[in-house]
């Protein structure tokens, strides 16, 4: 019969339009702002920098290799690095960003800074209502602007985040150990040497 | 010289009456129903199109020169840009032009996640070139609308995954980049159980519509020689009835696991190149119900892979894929540096828009919107 | 499915004193290519197409190769008059001089065909057959093989447009991707960008450079 195709499918969208009254699941829309879809955790998009400690400067990861602004592929990323050395927040004397700025006009939010990072000093946010008046002011983030505590990345990322930090800790105490070591190699080195020369000098005492 | 070597495959010159006088029409580049900023240059002889040339260019950003002065690993989230529907299948054809490149070897649960995401893509890629035919055929968003709700659905997942809904720049060479989240997996193979019900619904909708069948069926015939002589590929050269599908053909990634079929049509025609893509739906929903349950545990990286400092060893590889639109390929040539020498894209959309004035010559001009829409190209591609 | 070598050594035995040679690669994907003279291109092509049975030439696409330096080692035999033993003799002797000299570049057409009538092979492997220009600026005509495969139609148009190569035979050989206005080409590994940097937000390093002689080119204005 002619025209039955077009009834199966007008009773198709029929189904489907009765249905959104009575399935949540046909409901496929909500209403943004009011309503709020759930963060997918892995959402990114454009960067931010990570810091320790309280104070945002101080506590800046990023000792200014360079390399994200390097790799980044569409040179989004301006670093000046600075000509001394700073204490970071574990207190090794380390260089710093004396400017850091992310062009998030040009940012195509695709995490190859993140990956190329060996400090974990750089992450991808999830803040998307960046929407301003001013084109090329407000959409340049400057250090000040970019840099956010471990914690909030700890909330916005919490597995990945606690990958990073558990690394970071291990690496810590790596460190530490390792330092321990060579404090006590070095201890046991000068005690050696101080048993050597009393062992050479006993001998001449004796003698 | 044999008579098939004399054989010209050429657009039919289409006889016009002298006195007609013809009305010249430049379809585009902002006209609704192209996907992107295209323009067709067409001379009508009343409602008859006796003359079509496409203009290409509003969209060229030279893809390649800016991959040609970056590292290899900095095209990776260029390639997205190409086709923006089909991101996970970009990905992988570049990573395997690389792997052959280089060497590579590609761990097997990474092979396993490269065809789960693969074939997901081209669920919503079928879905929504149907749904934009339609569009272009006058039935104004329901199926579109039912396309890409299902679309989401899938998006969700690659977002889950990747981070990105669209530009996910998921794979890397020798691998993927993370592994999977946690129950990324049986959310996979949820979706995957709903989604014969979405085809069924969608063919409900559409297969036995009569305004479809009128519209559609011997609209735009091509004819298999001249398409394979044309490079055209994908759905279009399949619905002229040749059997030739790269996954079969070239047993790259796992594919040779996985029973699927290959659905071919008969006319070659806008009905058929319908048809195959709601048959490759219900085939790649196959592949994803294998796939799901034998994914293995392991590694997603090849060790040898790095991010920086990847130069490979002198030399070319041409590597492809059956990307949605056809045949995706990538073509390098490494003199040994961090940067390609020689970086190119394979573009199916552009090369398959070849024929477009073979099949619109002496159609209607209100059937060249529709012919155009059932090649199924995006303007990112084509113009690169 | 044959391979580079079996398939020259057919080629050289069916159209003889054709110049057809063999383009090693040595890169892990062995996709070795066949390097035709433009004078025979279209003959072997049509071979290709009907005999050999590449029916399906998936790419075509154009490589720049500069002009370049290279340094050789020759080795030249003269004959010196040396004493050997007391007694004057002529000696010959061998030595080694490092000779620069440059090699002119060529732009290249290379195409990759596949077979779809013969069906699955393994390895899958593309022919990939080549050919080059004389050089890279006034003598860059080789014969357009859209009559063979139509599928090259609009990629030599792109290889026209973004190399400059000209196709002899195609059927429409116009821009593809530029306006037609443009005058250069600019996928060539000398092509220098115009300068029109208005504006850079975060302009830096090559960047800032640029965008302050041209603002300085400008009478100061952004």
């Amino acid at each position: 019969m002619l025209g039955e195709g077009i009834l199966k499918g007008l009773a198709e969208t029929a189904k489907n339009f009765a249905g959104s009254f009575v399935s949540e699941e046909r409901l496929t829309t909500v209403e943004y702002p009011e309503q709020r879809l759930p963060q997918i955790e892995n959402t990114r998009d454009f960067p931010f920098l990570v810091y320790d400690g309280e104070d945002p400067m101080a506590g800046l990861r990023c000792v200014s290799c360079q390399i994200c602004e390097k790799e980044c592929p569409p040179k989004c990323i301006y670093i000046v690095k600075s000509t001394d050395k700073k204490p970071d927040y574990v207190g090794k004397a380390q260089f710093y960003p004396t400017r850091f700025d992310i062009d998030i006009s040009v940012c195509m939010s695709c995490q190859i800074c993140v990956e190329v990072c060996p400090f974990d000093a750089i992450k991808m946010d999830t803040e998307f209502e960046l929407s301003t008046s001013d084109r090329f002011g407000g959409l340049i983030l400057d250090k000040h602007k970019l840099a956010k505590p471990n914690s909030y990345y700890q909330k916005i990322h919490p597995t990945e985040a606690a990958e990073v930090d558990g690394r970071l800790e291990e690496e810590k105490q790596k460190l530490e150990a390792k330092a321990k070591a060579a404090a006590e190699a070095a201890a046991a080195k000068a005690a050696a040497d101080a048993a050597a020369k009393n062992a050479a000098v006993a001998p001449e005492g004796q003698a | 010289m044999s008579t098939s070597a004399i054989r010209s495959y050429l657009p039919p010159v289409i006889e016009v009456d002298a006195e007609n006088e013809l009305l010249e029409v430049a379809m585009g580049p902002h006209h609704p129903s192209t996907h992107g900023v295209f323009r067709m240059d067409v001379a009508l002889d009343g409602e008859r199109v006796v003359r079509l040339k496409p203009v290409f260019g509003y969209l060229h950003r030279n893809h390649e020169k800016i991959a040609e002065k970056t590292t290899y690993l900095a095209s990776m989230p260029y390639t997205d840009r190409l086709d923006y529907f089909c991101s996970m299948t970009n990905n992988w054809a570049y990573a395997l032009a690389v792997e052959k490149l280089a060497g590579l070897e590609v761990p097997e649960r990474a092979e396993y996640i490269r065809v789960i995401t693969a074939e997901l893509t081209r669920i919503q890629n079928h879905a929504s070139a149907i749904g934009f035919l339609m569009q272009e055929m006058g039935a104004s968003g329901t199926p579109l609308m039912y396309a890409f709700r299902e679309r989401e659905k899938i998006l969700d997942l690659f977002e889950e995954l990747s981070g990105s809904r669209m530009m996910c720049n998921y794979m890397r060479f020798g691998g993927c980049r993370v592994d999977l989240p946690e129950g990324w997996l049986d959310r996979v193979s949820r979706l995957v159980a709903e989604l014969p019900r979405f085809v069924d619904e969608m063919e409900a909708l559409l297969t036995g519509n009569e305004i479809l069948m009128a519209r559609a069926q011997g609209v735009g015939v091509l004819k298999p020689d001249l398409a394979v002589n044309a490079g055209v590929t994908g759905v279009m050269l399949r619905a002229t009835g040749v059997n030739y599908d790269v996954r079969k053909v070239d047993h790259y990634g796992i594919y040779d696991r996985f029973a699927f079929r290959v659905p071919l049509g008969d006319h070659g025609d806008i009905y058929d190149r319908y048809m195959l893509r709601v048959l490759e739906m219900r085939e790649s929903i196959r592949i994803l119900e294998q796939a799901l349950p034998q994914i293995p545990a392991g590694p997603i990286l090849d060790p040898k892979s790095k991010p920086r400092g990847f130069r490979p060893k002198p030399g070319e590889a041409y590597g492809r894929i059956e990307a949605p639109k056809g045949e995706l390929g990538f073509y390098l040539i490494s003199d040994g540096s961090g940067n390609p020498y020689r970086y190119r894209v394979r573009p199916p959309s552009l090369i398959n828009l070849t024929i477009l004035e073979d099949m619109c010559l002496g159609q209607n001009v209100a059937d060249v919107v529709l012919i155009f829409g059932s090649v199924d190209i995006v303007l990112g591609e084509v113009d690169r | 499915m044959k391979t580079a070598e079996e398939l020259l050594s057919e080629l050289q035995k069916a159209l003889p004193g054709v110049q057809v040679s063999l383009v090693l690669n040595p890169s892990p994907s062995a996709q070795h290519a066949l390097l035709v003279a433009a004078a025979d291109a279209l003959r072997v092509a049509f071979y290709l197409r009907d005999e050999a049975g590449y029916d399906y030439c998936s790419n075509a696409t154009g490589v720049d190769w500069l002009d370049r330096e290279v340094a050789e080692k020759v080795r030249t035999t003269r004959t010196v008059k040396k004493d050997v033993d007391g007694v004057e003799q002529e000696v010959e002797e061998t030595i080694e001089q490092t000779v620069k000299r440059m090699e002119s570049g060529y732009l290249e057409a290379v195409y990759h065909l596949y077979s779809m009538k013969m069906g699955p092979t393994d390895p899958h492997l593309p022919m990939v057959l080549r050919m080059r220009t004389e050089n890279r600026t006034d003598r860059t005509e080789l014969p357009s093989l859209t009559p063979v495969w139509r599928s090259a139609e609009f990629q030599e148009r792109e290889i026209f447009d973004l190399y400059g190569i000209v196709f002899r035979g195609h059927r429409d050989l116009r821009r593809l991707l530029m306006w037609d206005e443009f005058e250069d080409h600019p996928m060539r590994r000398d092509y220098v960008d115009p300068d029109d940097y208005e504006y850079e937000p975060t302009p830096h390093d090559e960047v800032l450079k640029r965008a302050e002689a041209h603002r300085a080119a400008q009478g100061g204005a952004q």
